[in-house]
């Protein structure tokens, strides 16, 4: 099929399945899935500019879906959503500006790369670390596919430090009810700022840092930052391909393509978490992160961008 | 238990062979006929080519999720 804005030819049903194993992902574990969506497309030849353009479109549609069923089982912080977006669109320019900084200085790939393997590797490990030892645990080896009641009370061997963040009396203080947590609106926008800043500086949604970061640092439970950082990557990633449209950098027709793959997946995704205790989805979470070094790590030995 | 689960399955399976029919008549009608007028709007409105691409990508969402929930209530309801 010949899609004429950014003139690639490329088969809808391959479009369609990548399509589709990203909306398992990002309706499973709240991320964009840009890791892999990036590479699948420039694989098949489009211009890593149309790659990154166009896949922040498809992310766009396949969160809508994944956040309409997540809202329907309850797993959806609308307000903390909307203040996470304002952080993350202020680190996601800041994360871009300093892309610029390190281009003029001409040696923006190396800085990239190396940071971007720390901190896959790092969320991984500690993930891998905290997930095992909750469900090793007494009251989180015995944790059942979650009811409403039991998903706000999502146990996490990290909880001790965690309820000791949401303590600091830092003024104004946001009370989340949906989530069940009363923390300051600084360290909300802390988060999604860095959350937004690694999105700007290493590409994609980052996903795999606020999801993580919400559930640690600020104590959402995992369904409900699985749902709310979907609804917050509506209202950024929107931000982004309005910003990339404009630029040139999108085709809207290989992102409709992909996304009719995506809108299965992505409710395919959300339900299964219904299945699935929290330290059980951030177990399953830990490869993804690892996924995403690997491919850094594929770039930088060899040259070629995937 | 197990009788539900194939059922569950089955009405899936369906829906998916229905849901490939009706995304391949969307290929090839719909966005056949949209590639041209947005490729115009891609290089002379660059602010409100960026504008439709959010809508459609939204409007699709919204649509694409009522059709499958659709599809899967009216096989389940046939099923049972």
């Amino acid at each position: 099929m010949f899609f004429p804005i950014s003139g690639a030819h490329i088969s809808p049903f391959y479009l369609v399945i990548v399509g589709f194993v990203i909306g398992i992902l990002g309706g499973f574990f709240g991320v964009g899935g840009s890791f892999i969506a990036g590479p699948a497309l420039r694989v098949v030849g489009l211009d890593w500019n149309f790659a990154v353009g166009t896949d922040l479109a498809h992310i766009v549609g396949k969160s809508v879906v994944a956040v309409r069923q997540h809202r329907a089982f309850g797993n959806v912080d609308l307000k903390l959503g909307f203040i996470m977006a304002i952080g993350t669109i202020a680190g996601a320019e800041i994360g871009a500006q300093l892309i610029q900084m390190l281009k003029r200085a001409g040696n923006v790939n190396l800085v990239v790369s190396i940071v971007s393997i720390a901190v896959y590797i790092s969320i991984s490990t500690f993930m891998i670390w905290e997930s095992r030892k909750t469900l090793r645990s007494k009251k989180g080896g015995t944790v059942a596919p979650p009811t409403a009641a039991a998903k706000k009370h999502d146990p996490s061997s990290f909880d001790h430090v965690t309820r000791s963040i949401q303590r600091w009396n830092l003024p104004p203080m946001i009370h989340l009810p949906a989530s069940g947590v009363t923390i300051s609106l600084w360290i909300i926008i802390l988060v999604a700022f860095i959350g937004g800043l690694f999105s700007g500086f290493l590409g994609g949604g980052a996903g795999y840092i606020r999801m993580p970061s919400m559930v640690y640092v600020l104590g959402i439970p995992t369904h409900l930052a699985v749902g709310t950082d979907l609804f917050e990557i509506i209202i950024s990633a929107s931000y982004g391909t309005f910003s990339h449209a404009v630029k040139g950098n999108v085709d809207i027709l290989i992102a409709l393509v992909m996304h009719t793959g995506a809108a299965v997946g992505a409710q395919i995704g959300a339900i299964c978490t219904q299945y699935f205790a929290g330290p059980k989805i951030r177990l399953a979470f830990v490869p993804l992160p690892l996924i995403g070094a690997a491919i850094v790590i594929y770039t930088l030995m060899t040259g070629h961008k995937l | 238990m197990k009788k539900e689960a194939a059922q569950t399955l089955r009405a899936f399976l369906v829906e998916l062979v229905i849901y490939a029919v009706l995304v391949v008549a969307y290929f090839f009608l719909v966005l056949h006929f949209l590639g041209e007028g947005l490729q115009r709007l891609e290089q002379n409105h660059r602010y409100g080519y960026a504008g439709v691409a959010i809508l459609l990508m939204i409007g699709q969402a919204v649509v694409l999720q009522n059709v499958t929930t659709f599809l899967l209530r009216f096989i389940r309801g046939r099923a049972e």
